[in-house]
């Protein structure tokens, strides 16, 4: 399983690993990362599992699809790498990747 | 908080696995047990209408939690057992079994359960409701052998329930006593919407249909109506809202009324004893009133409040309610309550696109948005109600102004 950093805006950092096939935001749901809120669980409907990705893994992690990018336009924090971490699949390349999760998910 | 407290979780899904996080979260150190009467270990609902019916997402996907986080958080599932009673007085709840358990505090997550329909023929094989994994297990295995389906119910569970069916390829009728779709809870417009979306994908629409009995020779053949017309169908499914499970609670002295009544705090009138999630009926500061919500977001967070409250910490949940769904290639996002609006305006096209969002307006305040593939909208909309601010509605409907602008 690929190991994940997450880290918190805090700077609390948390080294997981997250199986292939699950989300960025199962990962984190998984280990109670609290930066993540994910209040839909992952149907990319509530834009509360904002997350940056580190800028060395932005493109193995990808580009967000339409609807996603629609709402990534308005959370707060907003960056270059930002993703709704439901939508990022954990891949074997993503072995240590670095997420960074904002200060708030409102 | 003492290493020999316990609470006891009743209920065992999306408002019971946040609460034994948050409580963990915050310091909790007694033991935890949950009782479920389903046998699985928690999953998510939302799915069980949409992507598990259609197939394209199977069971093992649907765990609302990985297992070994349980096991971090020294969780104890007592799964397929049903509380028979609550002793608020000796702190005790009684399983069906007869054994009893001992609780420092109680946590109600008891949901809701379906409304059935005393009909004539609602034994025969093939007729289902819809609210458990097991429920659509059924459902699914009848579909296997279904060319015709019945659904009993335009709300939201028939007509996704319709969607997944059709793409399984069955013949789909929605019979609805409603003179429209929806009507509970949706505009005229989107209500107008959604019989368009489904007549062109193929759903058999009929609206001011009163069902009166299902018929069939052990296995569902047809529906009949109270104007004597006949569906034929070799599976029924019938989806008319939910009770909320508030029995255990009244049965123990609680306070109930559409609900167990709690505070903003998810405080029951008993001191031990918190609720969260469909089965409350809690007060909402923003919209000034109490109410009762069927929404993961209202189990989750308020999960949060009852935690905080068992830990002796004061966490008020207020948050602005929202719903989604997904029906076809449309995704609806729903922010607020547009109950009590005195007017609605649409921007973009209602009545021939699949993308437009309408606005309530109440005193010239958005109170609330039914988005419909619009999630740029569904997150302006979400802060233009709480901002509460004079509304231009001639900027509002104006496609050629970015509605980000309305935003102070």
């Amino acid at each position: 399983m690929p190991a994940i950093t997450y880290i918190e805006f805090d700077g609390t950092g948390y080294h997981v690993d997250v199986a292939v096939g699950n989300s960025v935001m199962e990962g984190a749901l998984n280990n109670m990362i609290d930066g993540i809120v994910a209040e839909c669980g992952g149907c990319c409907v509530c834009c509360t599992c904002h997350c940056m990705i580190d800028p060395e893994w932005a493109e193995i992690a990808g580009e967000p699809g339409q609807e996603e990018a629609e709402m990534l336009e308005m959370v707060e924090g907003r960056q270059q790498t930002s993703r709704l971490s439901c939508q990022v699949q954990i891949t074997e390349a993503m072995e240590g990747m670095v997420v960074r999760l904002p200060e708030s998910q409102y | 908080m003492e290493v020999d407290d316990h609470v006891v979780i009743v209920g065992a899904s999306h408002a019971a696995v946040q609460l034994m996080i948050s409580i963990r979260q915050q310091g909790w150190l007694g033991a935890i047990t949950v009782i479920s009467d389903e046998l699985h270990m928690p999953y998510q609902r939302p799915p069980l209408s949409k992507a598990y019916l259609d197939g394209s997402v199977e069971e093992g996907r649907l765990a609302l939690r990985a297992p070994e986080m349980y096991e971090k958080l020294d969780v104890v599932f007592k799964l397929g057992h049903t509380v028979v009673a609550i002793d608020a007085g000796t702190n005790q709840v009684t399983l069906d079994t007869g054994e009893q358990i001992g609780f420092t505090k109680l946590a109600l997550c008891t949901g809701a359960r379906v409304r059935q329909l005393d009909l004539p023929g609602a034994e025969l094989g093939g007729v289902h409701y819809l609210r458990t994994m097991d429920d659509v297990k059924a459902i699914r295995h009848s579909a296997k052998k279904a060319s015709r389906a019945v659904i009993i119910g335009g709300g939201y569970i028939g007509l996704e329930t319709a969607a997944s069916l059709t793409k399984l390829g069955i013949k789909v009728t929605v019979l609805e006593t409603e003179s429209r779709l929806l009507k509970r809870v949706a505009s005229e417009q989107v209500s107008e919407f959604y019989k368009r979306l489904h007549e062109d994908e193929g759903v058999e629409i009929r609206l001011g249909s009163k069902v009166v009995a299902l018929q069939g020779d052990g296995h569902v053949k047809s529906v009949i109506c109270d104007d004597e017309t006949h569906s034929d169908a070799d599976m029924v499914i019938i989806g008319v809202g939910v009770i909320p499970n508030t029995e255990l609670a009244s049965e123990a002295g609680l306070v109930v009324e559409n609900g167990i009544v709690v505070d903003e705090f998810a405080q029951t009138s008993h001191p031990n004893i918190v609720a969260a999630g469909d089965c409350t009926f809690h007060p909402n500061s923003l919209l000034k009133k109490s109410l009762r919500l069927e929404s993961v977001p209202n189990a989750s967070e308020q999960a949060k409040a009852a935690a905080a409250s068992l830990c002796g910490i004061k966490k008020a949940y207020s948050e602005l309610p929202w719903f989604w769904s997904d029906q076809f290639d449309v995704k609806l996002q729903i922010a607020g309550i547009s109950q009590g609006y005195t007017g609605a305006v649409v921007r973009g096209d209602a009545d021939e696109s699949r993308s437009f969002t309408v606005f309530y307006i109440k005193d010239q305040h958005i109170i609330a948005a039914d988005c419909i593939n619009r999630p740029k909208d569904f997150m302006v909309a979400k802060k233009l109600i709480l901002q509460q601010s004079t509304i231009d509605i001639a900027v509002l409907v104006d496609e050629s102004i970015d509605i980000k602008t309305l935003i102070n």
